[in-house]
């Protein structure tokens, strides 16, 4: 379908619609491994952020703050690592809202890949940093004495629920991104719902302490059933009483049941999104 | 080359020959609602792109020039109206449309943290080239536009110029039949634009078909088979270059006198022959009337300048510019609105 016969063949390649899709998925991934290695703003964020918040939350309040049957740095982790996962991928939206700006959307919109590939590439290149900073954070929690109580296979489980969870939670932030076209309203927005839900939440004290509207707010929080299924699975949970709402009695089922529905809302809606958003 | 005045507008598109129009666009329609009621980006706009040709569409900023390029190029689906690109209708067939096109906006679509070859061998992959193709194919391009020193540097040091051939470059990866440019050469330096100009006229050359869009009338004049005005988000006028000065009346006859103080004189013998007012320009030594006849005109000026013994330094039939065309046509310049978006002014 050329036109000029250079001296190149530029027929595209074969393959079906699955290998196309994967191929420019992981095009776009590759884009924006580059680019978070050639950040080093970014890439320091990412590694120096948890160690910090590992580091600060374990000594600053370790002395303080009580919980039944473990020490608090143990209970602390969990709650570190869902946060720090959470806010990670709020970077998918700012990073969609660059993008748009820039105008590099319209380039890939008028390519003939795959409408879902840019977020593929810009979910997955998030779930890469996310996995990064989880495993800072885990060295830095050994550290201090964090310890993993259960079996490896337990531990995976844990670890394959908080990406799991911030990779579905991505894909609202592309969308979020994509409609508010800001970056820095991305950031603010975010830092405004996002402090809010993963502070009241059992992530840094036990939900019974918390005044009565708040506390029913963190039982049925899912930032806070992400939290108790981590702890339960690396054995950090005590032996305080698990309090008697649904998504705390049932917090794995919680976390595999919402992260299935964020994606299957979010997914398509901005996928279909993404087909129609232009530049300005 | 001389075309009869015409005072009709708009003119009739030139004739191509028989073959369809490689892109091809009817009535195309685009609204946008605003606090003071809906404002038309795009209000009825037909274009017609002959296979080979390079059409200009023309206008100021919010003109609609942009929202045409993108409702071709199957970023924005228009509200009404049909385009078709070679074949493949941009609403039914986007996925073909993609395969065939190329496209450069008005802002370079790179990415800053890529170096140049990195930008081209994505966008190759992403054209679902094999690998090693992909990789050829930015050596090759990158080489072409003169970017080969800076190809493995990220594109965060790369000045404006080196950008947007770096655009350009990235939209003929896939060597396409229909080619995009909107705004090229928009916030370039002059030199940079001419370099640009050059690119541009050897695609040209080589086949492509090109729509381009553009505030700058001597752009269009440069580069374009054929013109099209546009304002308000619709086709005002329409036709060669030529055609659109010749649009707006006849030629100027002008001239340049060695002596300041022949000029009384030289003003009465163009008077004799213009159908206009003498403009003196301000050094008071060159002067242009409006003519009916240009050649004409011409001789019987200087038979009588000659006659008359004064000397000059130069003498000619002037076209008048596209500037004084746009003028004409809507009433208002071409660089006005610069403040506003290109999302369509509500003239």
């Amino acid at each position: 379908m050329t036109a000029a016969a250079g001296a190149l063949d530029l027929a595209p390649t074969e393959g079906s619609a699955i290998g196309r899709w994967a191929s420019d998925g992981w095009t776009v991934t590759k884009r924006n491994l580059i680019k978070i290695r050639r950040s080093p703003d970014m890439l320091a964020f990412a590694v120096l952020q948890p160690i910090m918040f590992v580091l600060l939350f374990s000594q600053v309040y370790g002395g303080s703050i009580q919980v039944q049957g473990t020490d608090y740095t143990q209970y602390l982790m969990a709650g570190i690592f869902a946060q720090t996962v959470v806010f990670g991928s709020t970077f998918s939206g700012s990073a969609m809202a660059q993008d748009l700006k820039e105008g590099i959307i319209d380039r890939f919109r008028t390519l003939p890949m795959s409408p879902s590939a840019v977020l593929v590439g810009r979910t997955n290149s998030d779930l890469v940093l996310n996995t990064i900073s989880v495993t800072i954070m885990m060295a830095t929690g050994l550290l201090v004495g964090w310890r993993v109580n259960t079996s490896f296979a337990s531990f995976l489980a844990g670890v394959g629920l908080l990406l799991l969870f911030s990779y579905a939670f991505s894909w609202v932030m592309a969308l979020l991104g994509m409609s508010v076209r800001s970056p820095e309203a991305i950031n603010n927005a975010s830092f405004i719902i996002l402090f809010p839900i993963t502070f009241i939440s059992n992530a840094f004290v036990q939900s019974s302490t918390l005044p009565e509207p708040l506390r029913i707010f963190a039982e049925w929080n899912p930032v806070s059933a992400l939290v108790q299924a981590v702890r339960q699975l690396f054995g950090n949970l005590g032996s305080a009483p698990v309090p008697d709402t649904w998504p705390m009695q049932h917090a794995i089922a919680t976390v595999l049941i919402g992260s299935a529905a964020l994606l299957l809302v979010f997914v398509p809606l901005a996928v279909r999104k993404f087909e129609a958003v232009s530049s300005r | 080359m001389s075309f009869p005045p015409n005072n009709s507008s708009p003119l009739n598109p030139v004739s191509e020959g028989r073959r369809d129009p490689l892109i091809q666009a009817r009535g195309l329609t685009k609204v946008y609602k605003s606090k003071s009621g809906p404002v038309y980006a795009l209000n009825g706009l037909d274009i017609a792109v002959p296979q080979g040709t390079v059409k200009a569409l023309l206008g100021p900023n919010g003109a609609g020039k942009t929202t045409a390029v993108k409702v071709l190029t199957t970023l924005i689906k228009p509200d009404a109206g049909t385009a078709v690109i070679d074949r493949f209708d941009v609403l039914q067939r986007p996925k073909d449309v993609r395969r065939i096109i190329g496209v450069s906006g008005q802002y370079s679509a790179v990415d800053e943290n890529l170096t140049g070859i990195e930008n081209l061998r994505m966008v190759g992959r992403l054209y679902h080239l094999p690998a090693p193709a992909a990789r050829r194919r930015a050596a090759e391009l990158i080489e072409q536009f003169d970017l080969a020193d800076a190809g493995n540097r990220p594109v965060k040091g790369y000045s404006g110029g080196m950008r947007r051939r770096l655009d350009l470059a990235g939209a003929l990866v896939n060597e396409p039949r229909v080619l995009f440019l909107d705004e090229p050469t928009t916030g370039l330096d002059p030199r940079s634009r001419l370099a640009l100009w050059d690119v541009i006229k050897s695609l040209v050359a080589a086949g492509t078909t090109l729509l381009l869009t553009t505030q700058y009338l001597e752009e269009a004049d440069q580069l374009a088979d054929s013109v099209a005005v546009i304002d308000g988000g619709k086709v005002i006028a329409e036709g060669t270059s030529d055609q659109l000065k010749a649009m707006i009346g006849g030629h100027r006859v002008a001239v340049a006198l060695v002596e300041g103080f022949d000029a009384g004189v030289a003003r009465d013998v163009l008077a004799r022959y213009g159908s206009g007012e003498v403009q003196t320009a301000s050094d008071g030594r060159s002067l242009e009337v409006a003519v009916t006849e240009g050649p004409s005109a011409l001789q019987h000026v200087l038979a009588d300048l000659a006659a008359a013994g004064i000397e000059l330094h130069d003498a000619g039939i002037r076209r008048p510019t596209l500037d004084d065309v746009f003028l004409k046509l809507t009433g208002h310049m071409a660089e006005a609105g610069q403040e506003k978006a290109d999302a369509g002014s509500a003239q």
